[in-house]
């Protein structure tokens, strides 16, 4: 049975259109992958000494802080870590019985780079901890447990990303113990690493972490099994539909046409809203820079940086998968009456306008002076003239279809927000910080806002070129990205 | 109209599509028989330019099909349900329809009722998006949204699958119909061989990418297919 699934998944991979098209991309990522893994080494084997050098107690301070280890793991998972998907349907009534098919849908999950990650830190400080004189068979016992933690918080985070009572539950749980811990009400990490450190102490005690994640996989286990049907989990949930008009777009004409759908497409699929959800978190990212709160970003490159993040929230995270967002209805497109020109500038006109209001939201940051609002306008003007210009062109490259229903689907995947949309938006933030830099460090800030604003404007000035060339590659991608938006998946 | 010459397809070697000389008459109503893989569906995407011709091409009205998107205007077509936009309303679609092919929000009302009965109660007012309505509802919505804006040609592909017994006479009226105006060319492909011979004046069977038959439909055109299909 496991043979049959595994070649399946297997197929499924190698032949998904994503892989041909995005080696690059498949390369950048697993540079990523090998970055992180020797990144989480390092820090395994080294923190041990690192600790003692600063006089602090290596096992108590870890044990300490665990908690807040785990924390994080939970909140980077759920940012990043895709639900597993497994094309359930076509196996539901062949002869593979139902415990089997979760199972495996749950099981593999375990061998996310998100798991795996974490044995790159445990193991490596085990064994400096057994090499330190700690008893072997209590770092076993730690060890598993920790082990253990992962894989529990691996399920959590399935069910999190299922039951959005859960998700707002742990939140608020999560919120509150940062606050009281802030503002020392209640501290939990006395509790906790009394815990983490009893597991090493007293071994019999990986029960607890045992019976966690036996737990765990057993509430997620029943959660899927019971919502293996056609009519539960797997049901498309049918919205009450309304007729919206949205006439003041007419006046706009064909723009106003493809406005308002793209209107609709962000509000009734959830895959788009869950952009929008993250183009208003970007506005708020600037804080950590502009409230000089963390040192490290008090650089004044970083200005620039936030400022595009802070303006461009919503034009990154759209703009990239400009025409996928349309795939599962792009042969619709291709053959109406559609002039690819006008196409396009809606797109254009779209992140341009939230641009615009991202700017507006964005005045909050005067309270942090003149100078702070100025590297967001000058951001804003780059995002407007260039990265919008990018992000379409880099578009017709990316051929991954959207589903934008299978959020809706128990088993569907369920974040918009991935890796290589993270990695794609490099490009598009290096470049202003280097013309920054060039003015900053030549002349003075000024000339670096100038700078960069000046190619800002440059990229408006040449819209019509550029669009040119969209446009052509538009046209010579069109077969390929038809081929590819066939494939769901 | 349309004429079609040395078109073929070629994926990988194998040729699926190979049509020497094809003239499609303005105000024709082709019909297109075959056997699954014929070569049906690609044909009816090279004319809509979703895929690239290995040979050859297609002119439709003067214009040629892969080297300019000047056939957009007067061409509609339904191939699949990839024809729709699962998330608006079928009303919001049928608008969104017109408004690319210059018709206001009364043509296309107008339009509407006329079909009233062929949407059976429904499809308009039942706030539910295109992607929840059932197979056969989808297509109702992406045949109507063909005749929007009278276009000249009208490309449906197997237009009677999926639909229950009475939507699929009343479909076959409103192709006759539009096969009995003069500046209306509908090409219809269907498995089915008799829907296609009510519908159709003129019938081109193809077999593994080629031409086999082409036939002006009588009396006995029925049994010459069938006898043909009958392996």
């Amino acid at each position: 049975m496991l043979k049959h699934f595994i070649t399946l998944e297997w197929k499924s991979f190698v032949r998904s259109a994503s892989f041909g098209s995005n080696m690059v991309l498949k390369i950048f990522m697993i540079l990523a992958g090998l970055y992180f893994i020797a990144l989480f080494l390092l820090l395994g084997a080294g923190s041990y000494y690192m600790l003692e050098e600063n006089n602090l107690k290596p096992f108590p301070t870890i044990t300490t802080f665990l908690i807040y280890y785990f924390f994080a793991d939970i909140l980077i998972r759920f940012f990043l870590q895709k639900a597993p998907v497994m094309n359930i349907k076509p196996l539901l009534f062949i002869n593979i019985r139902k415990n089997s098919i979760v199972n495996y849908a749950l099981g593999k999950t375990l061998l996310s780079f998100f798991n795996v990650t974490h044995l790159f830190f445990f193991i490596p400080f085990s064994v400096v901890l057994m090499v330190e004189g700690f008893a072997p068979l209590g770092v076993m016992s730690w060890l598993i447990s920790m082990l253990l933690t992962v894989f529990a918080i691996n399920y959590l985070n399935i069910l999190i990303n299922k039951k959005d009572s859960l998700l707002y539950g742990i939140g608020a749980l999560v919120g509150l113990i940062g606050v009281s811990q802030y503002y020392s009400f209640f501290d939990l990490t006395l509790y906790t690493g009394r815990y983490f450190s009893a597991l090493y102490e007293t071994p019999w005690l990986i029960i607890v972490p045992l019976a966690l994640f036996i737990g765990l996989y057993s509430v997620t286990f029943g959660f899927f099994k019971k919502n293996l049907y056609l009519d539960a989990g797997l049901a498309t949930k049918h919205e009450v539909a309304k007729t919206e008009e949205l006439t003041w777009l007419n006046q706009f004409g064909t723009l106003g046409t493809f406005l308002k759908n793209d209107i609709r497409l962000l509000k009734r699929n959830k895959r788009s809203r869950m952009t929008i959800g993250m183009s208003v978190l970007f506005l708020f990212y600037g804080l950590l820079f502009f409230t000089n709160s963390i040192e490290a970003y008090q650089a004044p490159l970083w200005k620039i940086f936030a400022a595009i993040f802070v303006t461009g929230g919503f034009l990154l995270n759209f703009g990239q998968f400009v025409p996928s967002w349309d795939s599962a209805y792009y042969p619709l497109m291709m053959s109406q009456n559609i002039k690819y020109r006008d196409y396009l500038s809606s797109k254009w006109w779209l992140m341009v306008i939230a641009t615009v209001i991202s700017t507006l939201l964005a005045s909050f940051y005067l309270y942090f002076g003149i100078e702070v609002y100025l590297a967001i306008l000058v951001g804003a003007i780059y995002n407007m003239g260039v990265n919008a210009h990018i992000v379409l062109w880099a578009g017709a490259y990316i051929k991954t279809p959207i589903d934008l229903s299978s959020s809706k689907n128990a088993f569907g995947d369920r974040q918009a927000f991935n890796v290589k949309t993270l990695l794609l938006a490099l490009p598009k933030i290096v470049l202003p910080l280097l013309l920054y830099g060039i003015g900053y460090y030549t002349v003075s800030a000024n000339f670096g806002f100038a700078l960069v604003a000046g190619v800002g404007v440059i990229g408006f000035a040449f819209r019509n070129k550029v669009f040119t060339i969209i446009e052509k590659t538009y046209k010579s991608e069109k077969y390929q990205a038809l081929a590819a938006y066939k494939q769901k998946n | 109209m349309i004429q079609v010459t040395n078109l073929s397809k070629t994926y990988n070697g194998t040729t699926v599509l190979n049509i020497e000389n094809l003239e499609i008459k303005k105000g024709e109503s082709f019909g297109l028989v075959g056997n699954n893989g014929a070569g049906k569906t690609t044909f009816f995407s090279l004319l809509l330019d979703l895929i690239q011709p290995s040979t050859g091409h297609i002119i439709s009205n003067n214009v040629q099909i892969n080297l300019s998107e000047n056939w957009k205007p007067f061409t509609a077509a339904f191939l699949d349900e990839s024809f729709l936009i699962g998330y608006l309303t079928p009303e919001e679609y049928f608008y969104f329809i017109g408004e690319l092919r210059g018709q206001n929000k009364a043509d296309v009302d107008a339009l509407l009722r006329e079909h009233q009965d062929f949407f059976n109660g429904e499809i308009l007012n039942n706030k539910k998006y295109l992607r929840d309505l059932s197979k056969g509802n989808q297509k109702k919505v992406g045949i109507i949204a063909t005749l929007i804006g009278n276009p000249e040609v009208i490309i449906l592909d197997e237009p009677f699958a999926n639909l229950d017994p009475t939507t699929q006479i009343r479909l076959k009226n409103i192709i006759k119909k539009l096969a009995d105006n003069p500046e209306v060319t509908v090409l219809v492909s269907s498995h089915d061989l008799l829907h296609t011979i009510e519908v159709s004046n003129r019938i081109v069977a193809l077999e593994k990418g080629r031409i086999v038959k082409d036939i002006h439909t009588n009396e006995e055109t029925l049994q010459e297919l069938e006898t043909f299909f009958a392996l």
